[in-house]
């Protein structure tokens, strides 16, 4: 591929070139160092590529991605990873390990990004405000957590939440019989859908875009007219109404499995039994709690920024043309916010994303800890694995970055 | 406890700074005038720095031997702490002389990278501590725990093994450090702590209450660890051995710090003479002086004494003999003769 470009290059550039003293003329010294910086790298490339593969053989290694398919030996904590992929030592591979690791770092990745979208926001707009004790504490919140280190407040967070934790054969009930927590983590009812249950999903599925056109229609209809159609309760009752009353047609297809708790018999088989209910580990809301927390103190200064950069006139403009106070915020000030807001918010989600490698330190089996820790230990293929793992890091920060480029472009200033 | 590491591209430097030493490792050490040893970077009982920054552990006591019997001083010797990534490539390009940092011996370890074990100095193997509260006497009775581990060594496959043998269920939280491990353990995150027995005593004390902890009498995998040097110094290697030997048969032979020279001159028994310098050219074979046993001896004692002063029942780790016993009182410790 280099060679093409410098041919290229070559060729565009040939035709210019004067007989005079080449070093003296501009496109062909251009040429000729942009020909050594190629060589340079090329002779890099090769020396790095070399000195692996030699070293490698030097140590008996070879170059594959064959042990992907072999089983993995080892215990993973039980997580949504594990649930997800149906794991079992002795019967998956270090492929499933590696997914495993992927739908770890997701989860906590996503829950992250909404959790600390929602503090940032009000975080942002409570600095933002007259009252005092608001303010103040926004102020505080921010200030303390975007200056401690992101690895201390993950250790912080863990082992205050393990160290306020009844013990494993002890409980704290949220809803009795319903949900409750102990050391071992937090127990939910967990969904059990049944037969029929794919019509009401279906059902909610084809609402979205019902209240989509009827948003679309009812712009238009203001732009041709002018005429303020009210869509919010009807979208509502779309989206929630029309899915209930199938799923009671359906004659409530979804049951709930409940997290059972016992006190009695053999005493390592006491406390909540394993595998009934939901199960969220401690280590994973730490990993949350710590993410979300420590990126919201950074997204509720951009949001802060944002809302100060629209020029006070806009707001006084607005009212002057009587717009009232949630129509100015919705149609004046957020739109112009938000073009400030998402570029600096895109980088704040990309971090959630790489900071939740982090999460190795305290237990989470993210794609780190699994696949880059365990496995790669068992396995020895360090330059694959890395790969492989620096693959979806890359991928899930060039969708992020991919996603919030089109909304960007979707709030920016249009301009006629 | 097999702490594999990544070791891609350091240790093919190191291998190529192997073939590069012309002059032999003991010309080498005699020139610079002390043992440059490689421990860890903490581990009570075997090798581990006070305030002060004085070494003191089994390993290190190794160390200190084959220094004493090079320079007939235990204290012509310098320590590299070394993590358990470095500690190959540090070996294996020449930053330290021996490697004596409770490291496992195994196969792939001696033929695929560069290196030789000169013998065994701890038999260890993987254990269990569960809270003494938990009224639990064998690990056959782990049915449905929660066990509490490192992540990036054999300890989560050996665990694994055992209790799908045992046809039990378990939940495995496994963390990248031993200090997170022991705080999510005393914290009451799992009901059970597995790594390598001298581990789990070492950790041990680290807990809010040591002796409300209990460690189960099954061991689950082999560790012995040793001493390494380089590969391809045959005389190293074998002063490097013989030291360690030396060490062990003061032992079976009651030779201790305080008497050797004592008995050195007083005895007619022809092994101890052999031992301690008094009857052939032992030393000289190994390229030292022909007291070399000696001057170990009297410089850190033998194997027992060691033991006892650094992971013995009376030290914080209460790790009885048990296996590192000699062969004549129930363990398996045998060194060859001297003769």
């Amino acid at each position: 591929m280099l060679i093409i470009w410098v041919i290229v290059l070559t060729s565009k550039q040939l035709t210019k070139i004067s007989k005079a003293n080449l070093l003296n003329d501009e496109n062909a010294r251009g040429i000729i160092f942009q020909a050594l910086l190629l060589c340079a790298i090329g002779v890099g490339l090769y020396w790095l590529i070399d000195n692996t593969v030699t070293n490698l053989d030097n140590q008996g290694k070879s170059l594959g991605f064959d042990f992907l398919s072999s089983t993995a030996g080892f215990q993973i904590s039980q997580t949504f990873g594990t649930w997800l992929l149906d794991y079992e030592v002795g019967q998956s591979t270090y492929w499933d390990v590696y997914l495993i690791g992927i739908a770890n770092t997701f989860l906590v990745a996503i829950l992250g990004i909404i959790a600390a979208t929602v503090i940032g926001f009000t975080m942002g707009i409570m600095r933002l405000s007259n009252n005092i004790i608001f303010k103040s504490f926004a102020t505080t919140y921010i200030e303390v957590l975007r200056n401690v280190p992101i690895l201390l407040q993950l250790f912080f967070w863990y082992f205050a939440v393990l160290r306020a934790m009844p013990s494993k054969r002890e409980k704290f009930e949220l809803i009795p019989d319903v949900a409750g927590l102990n050391i071992t983590g937090l127990y939910l009812p967990a969904p059990v859908p049944e037969q029929g249950f794919g019509v009401v999903f279906l059902a909610l599925l084809f609402n979205v875009p019902l209240v989509f056109f009827l948003r679309l229609w009812a712009k238009r209809k203001q732009e041709q007219t002018g005429q303020f159609i009210p869509i919010f309760w009807l979208s509502a009752a779309i989206l929630i109404l029309i899915p209930t009353v199938v799923y009671f047609v359906m004659g409530s297809p979804l049951s709930w499995e409940f997290p059972e708790f016992k006190d009695t018999g053999p005493m390592l088989r006491r406390g909540y039994q394993s595998g009934l209910g939901m199960l969220v580990v401690p280590e994973m809301l730490a990993v949350w709690f710590a993410l979300s927390l420590y990126t919201a103190a950074f997204i509720a200064e951009i949001v802060r920024a944002g809302i100060l950069a629209v020029s006070k006139g806009q707001t006084e403009a607005a009212s002057a043309l009587g717009l009232r106070p949630n129509f100015t915020l919705r149609l004046v000030v957020i739109p112009q916010a938000l073009r400030v807001i998402i570029p600096p918010l895109t980088s704040q989600y990309l971090n959630i994303t790489k900071n939740s490698s982090l999460a190795v330190a305290i237990a989470y089996p993210e794609l780190v800890s699994v696949f880059a820790g365990t496995a790669l230990n068992q396995v020895g293929k360090e330059i694959e694995m890395i790969f492989m793992m620096m693959m979806v890091y890359l991928t899930f920060s060039l969708l992020t970055a991919a996603f919030m480029n089109w909304y960007n472009s979707k709030v920016k200033l249009i301009e006629r | 406890m097999i702490r594999r590491t990544i070791l891609s591209a350091a240790a093919g430097i190191a291998m190529f700074a192997t073939g590069a030493n012309a002059a032999t490792t003991l010309e080498a050490v005699k020139a610079k005038g002390f043992v440059q040893c490689g421990v860890s970077q903490g581990l009570p009982g075997f090798s581990n720095a006070d305030d002060s920054g004085n070494w003191t552990g089994i390993d290190v006591d190794l160390c200190r031997a084959v220094a004493a019997a090079i320079f007939g001083d235990g204290s012509k010797v310098k320590f590299s702490p070394l993590s358990a990534k470095q500690r190959f490539t540090a070996l294996g390009s020449g930053e330290i002389d021996i490697l004596s940092r409770n490291t496992t011996w195994t196969m792939t370890r001696d033929t695929q990278l560069g290196l030789n074990f000169a013998g065994v100095n701890y038999y260890d193997g993987q254990g269990m501590m569960v809270p003494a509260g938990l009224g639990v006497k064998s690990a056959t009775e782990l049915d449905g725990a929660n066990i509490c581990t490192n992540t990036g060594t054999t300890t989560e496959l050996n665990i694994t093994d055992y209790f799908r043998a045992n046809n039990m269920s378990f939940n495995l939280v496994a963390f990248e450090k031993a200090d997170e491990v022991v705080a999510a353990y005393d914290a009451g995150r799992c009901d059970v702590y597995t790594t390598d027995r001298s581990g789990l005593a070492a950790q041990r004390t680290k807990l809010t209450n040591p002796d409300a902890h209990l460690v189960l009498p099954e061991i689950i995998s082999k560790e012995p660890l040793g001493p390494v040097v380089r590969q391809g110094d045959d005389q190293w290697f074998n002063i490097v051995r013989w030291t360690l030997n030396a060490l062990i048969n003061a032992e079976e032979m009651g030779i201790t710090k305080a008497n050797a020279k004592s008995r050195l001159a007083g005895t007619e028994n022809p092994a101890i003479k052999r031992l301690l310098g008094g009857e052939g050219k032992f030393g000289e074979e190994l390229g030292l002086s022909n007291d070399w046993a000696l001057n170990a001896i009297t410089a850190v004692g033998n194997y027992g004494e060691s033991y006892e002063a650094n992971v013995g029942p009376n030290t914080p780790l209460k790790l009885d003999r048990g296996v590192n016993a000699l062969w004549n009182k129930g363990g398996i410790l045998y060194a060859a003769p001297i003769r």
